[in-house]
């Protein structure tokens, strides 16, 4: 995994809906989004936007053909795409899972362990105060997407 | 009881830090106050109609007097020399300066103390059977199961911004101390086949719209409890609608899908996380587990000297059947007569950490009831345990009786009430004590709200008091037959409101019509499932 303050991808976005931080070493994926209904319909769509009324599960058929899933907040505080990343996660899709909208600093942390690695706020973050945000936690109590193993199992390694 | 280790001690360290930077930022004007809401409620800090409120947790209600001492402290020295304790088995502070918070989030630290997930959309304190580890009806001990969901839940990635808070309880006995099915998902353990494991209820919960829990598993094994409640919550996260916040609560989808397909979904999503494997270690349950191990209880006299009647009075309401039959869990009611419930002072709270000490094995439990158990206590020490208490003005002889009431905050501190609950609390306490009802009345619990949120657990009373506004005036609607217990239920509003003065005359009046219709030993709430609301409401309204 890159990481994103070693290199340029960390830093790509300049303006609103472009990506600030990105965890990936591939190139970014820059198709155009569909909704949900119509990347059910096109089987070429290879980039969905996920709206938080939308069910994720509708997409696992299909997540081998897709590079880029946006989930948007619309409201950081309405947190249904927490658990649509980590649904897509669970599933084994591998592409990018980009949060998108009203995604603040205190966020970060969380949407990361369940399977964001890539993050494009409407307001672009302090890159130093995201920075502190992403190490937030040195050690966590619970499974998530990140497969860091938790403190439960560190106290019972052998 | 349970200890931190360094795991669990950074965790709380980080926290800390974490905040002090954006108090700092607040305080400087970078953060705006909306920006720094959410911050500060994760961090148990509310903005309310006087000052800054501080909710500290105290998990399942246990603590030991270390920390009741650091409680008793930041009373004395960032409020006003008193704490209040709460219906989530918590303390909250009514009087915190902005600048003081991450001073006082760091003295609770030093004891292994917070304030995490004490308020915001997220899962809250788990709360327990106050006489856990001491109760003779228990078939486990409760507490490591909370302890183990406490971890879990404690900044978990995926349920820090669900639809609305969350509530998880957890009991170990048919008797229901801690209202189980008035929660967002309640946990009964129970015993199936020699092997332990939850009876899983969900969709509790009492606000504007009360509900009681439906069962949706009868039996979850132990080693699989925690992926349960996982696929218990995304079903809900994934739902939970957002649209509406009076409906954004886990009874309503619960309610609206139907608990059958509730279930259904929710064991679609267990299966599959069984397959992802989010269940913590078997080990660390024992680990656990190994915390709350029993102290080292010995015999001694089971009976003692019962001829000062106001001690005999006080031991035959104020203490629990314990596990040992040389002791006892004794209760502090702090509903002192015309007091406010739920409130201790600093010293108050000294007193009573000094004699957990010398009493308890060190272990305190705070009650829903808004009071404070000593969970086991000698039962040849229960005299000189008493006279201290007493001397602390600390020995009201009500528990569970008409005078033992649960009151919200209401309209003296909170920004939401619509009207006061404290005075009245106090009134009826006054008048009850005054006339001499209250032994005669025998088990009557009183609840009262001053808004429809019912934090006053209202729908849960035997007698349930509601404020409103009436076009600017307090009025009051007086309910019956509510019970948080093993027979839950909903009280039903008796008909129209009252004035302050008029449901203190309600109140005496349904007693009298108790009273006077009582066949036996029933309670308040047994006539009135018998007899019906008719009768009460003839005397109220006829």
């Amino acid at each position: 995994m890159a990481d994103a303050f070693d290199s340029e991808a960390g830093s790509l976005g300049a303006s609103p809906d472009e990506v600030q931080f990105r965890f990936r070493d591939d190139e970014v994926a820059d198709h155009g989004t569909v909704t949900v209904d119509a990347a059910l319909d096109q089987t070429n769509a290879t980039a969905v936007r996920i709206e938080p009324g939308d069910d994720a599960r509708l997409l696992l058929p299909f997540l081998d053909r897709l590079a880029l899933i946006e989930i948007n907040f619309p409201s950081f505080a309405d947190g249904r795409g927490y658990s649509a990343a980590r649904i897509l996660r669970e599933a084994g899709y591998a592409g990018e899972l980009r949060a998108v909208g009203d995604v603040g600093v205190d966020q970060l942390s969380h949407m990361r362990r369940c399977g964001f690695d890539a993050f494009a706020p409407d307001t672009q973050l302090d890159e130093a105060d995201a920075e502190r945000a992403f190490a937030t936690w040195e050690n966590v109590y619970q499974r998530a997407a990140d497969a860091r193993a938790t403190i439960a199992e560190k106290r019972h390694e052998a | 009881m349970y200890q931190y280790d360094q795991y669990d001690q950074a965790m709380v360290d980080a926290r800390v830090a974490e905040f002090r930077d954006q108090a700092r930022r607040r305080l400087d004007g970078s953060l705006s106050e909306d920006q720094f809401k959410p911050l500060r409620l994760m961090n148990g800090l509310y903005l309310q109609l006087h000052a800054y409120m501080l909710r500290v947790a105290i998990p399942y209600g246990t603590l030991n007097s270390r920390q009741m001492t650091a409680l008793a402290d930041i009373a004395d020295k960032y409020d006003r020399g008193y704490g209040h304790f709460t219906t989530r088995q918590n303390i909250q502070y009514n009087w915190i300066k902005l600048e003081d918070a991450a001073d006082i989030l760091a003295d609770l630290a030093k004891v292994e103390m917070h304030a995490i997930q004490t308020s915001g959309n997220c899962i809250r304190n788990i709360s327990s059977d106050h006489f856990a580890g001491a109760a003779a009806d228990e078939i486990a001990d409760p507490r490591p199961v909370a302890e183990l969901l406490r971890q879990w839940s404690s900044f978990h990635p995926e349920f820090t911004y669900l639809p609305r808070k969350f509530k998880i309880c957890v009991i170990a006995s048919e008797a229901d101390r801690a209202a189980m099915r008035l929660h967002d998902i309640g946990i009964q353990l129970i015993e199936k086949d020699g092997e332990l494991g939850g009876r899983i209820f969900v969709g509790g919960g009492m606000g504007r719209t009360p509900m009681i829990a439906p069962e949706i598993r009868s039996f979850a094994r132990m080693d699989v409890l925690v992926s349960y409640i996982e696929a218990c919550l995304r079903v809900y996260n994934r739902y939970g609608r957002r649209d509406n916040k009076y409906k954004a609560r886990i009874k309503i989808l619960v309610h609206e899908l139907g608990a059958e397909e509730y279930t259904r979904q929710v064991e679609e999503e267990f299966a599959h996380m069984l397959d992802v494997g989010v269940e913590p270690p078997r080990a660390e349950l024992a680990r656990i587990s190994a915390y709350f191990a029993a102290p080292p209880f010995t015999d001694g006299p089971k009976t003692v000297d019962r001829s000062d009647p106001d001690f005999a009075l006080w031991v035959d309401r104020n203490t629990h059947r314990h596990k040992h039959d040389s002791y006892v869990s004794a209760v502090i009611s702090l509903k002192p007569v015309g007091g406010i419930p739920g409130d201790a002072t600093g010293e108050q709270m000294r007193v009573m950490a000094r004699l957990a000490k010398r009493y308890s094995f060190d272990e305190i439990r705070i009650m829903h009831t808004q009071n404070v158990v000593l969970p086991h206590v000698k039962i040849e020490d229960l005299p000189a345990l008493w006279s201290e208490l007493d001397e602390a003005g600390l020995a009201a002889p009500n528990m569970d009786t008409i005078e033992d009431m649960i009151a919200c905050p209401g309209l003296d501190y909170c920004s939401l009430a619509n009207a006061r609950s404290i005075p009245l609390a106090q009134r009826i306490s006054e008048r009850f004590d005054a006339s001499g009802k209250t032994g005669e009345l025998g088990e009557l619990k009183l609840k009262i709200s001053g808004c429809i949120n019912a934090c006053g657990h209202h729908h849960a009373g035997h007698i349930g008091i509601l404020g409103v506004d009436r076009k600017g005036v307090e009025n009051y609607q007086l309910s019956l037959g509510g019970s948080e217990a093993e027979d839950v239920s909903l009280a039903k509003i008796t008909g129209p409101g009252f004035t302050e003065d008029g449901v203190i005359e309600a109140v005496d009046k349904v007693t009298d019509v108790y009273l006077a219709k009582r066949e036996g030993d029933e309670r308040f709430l047994d006539t009135y499932r018998r007899i019906g609301m008719e009768p009460f409401k003839e005397a109220l309204y006829g």
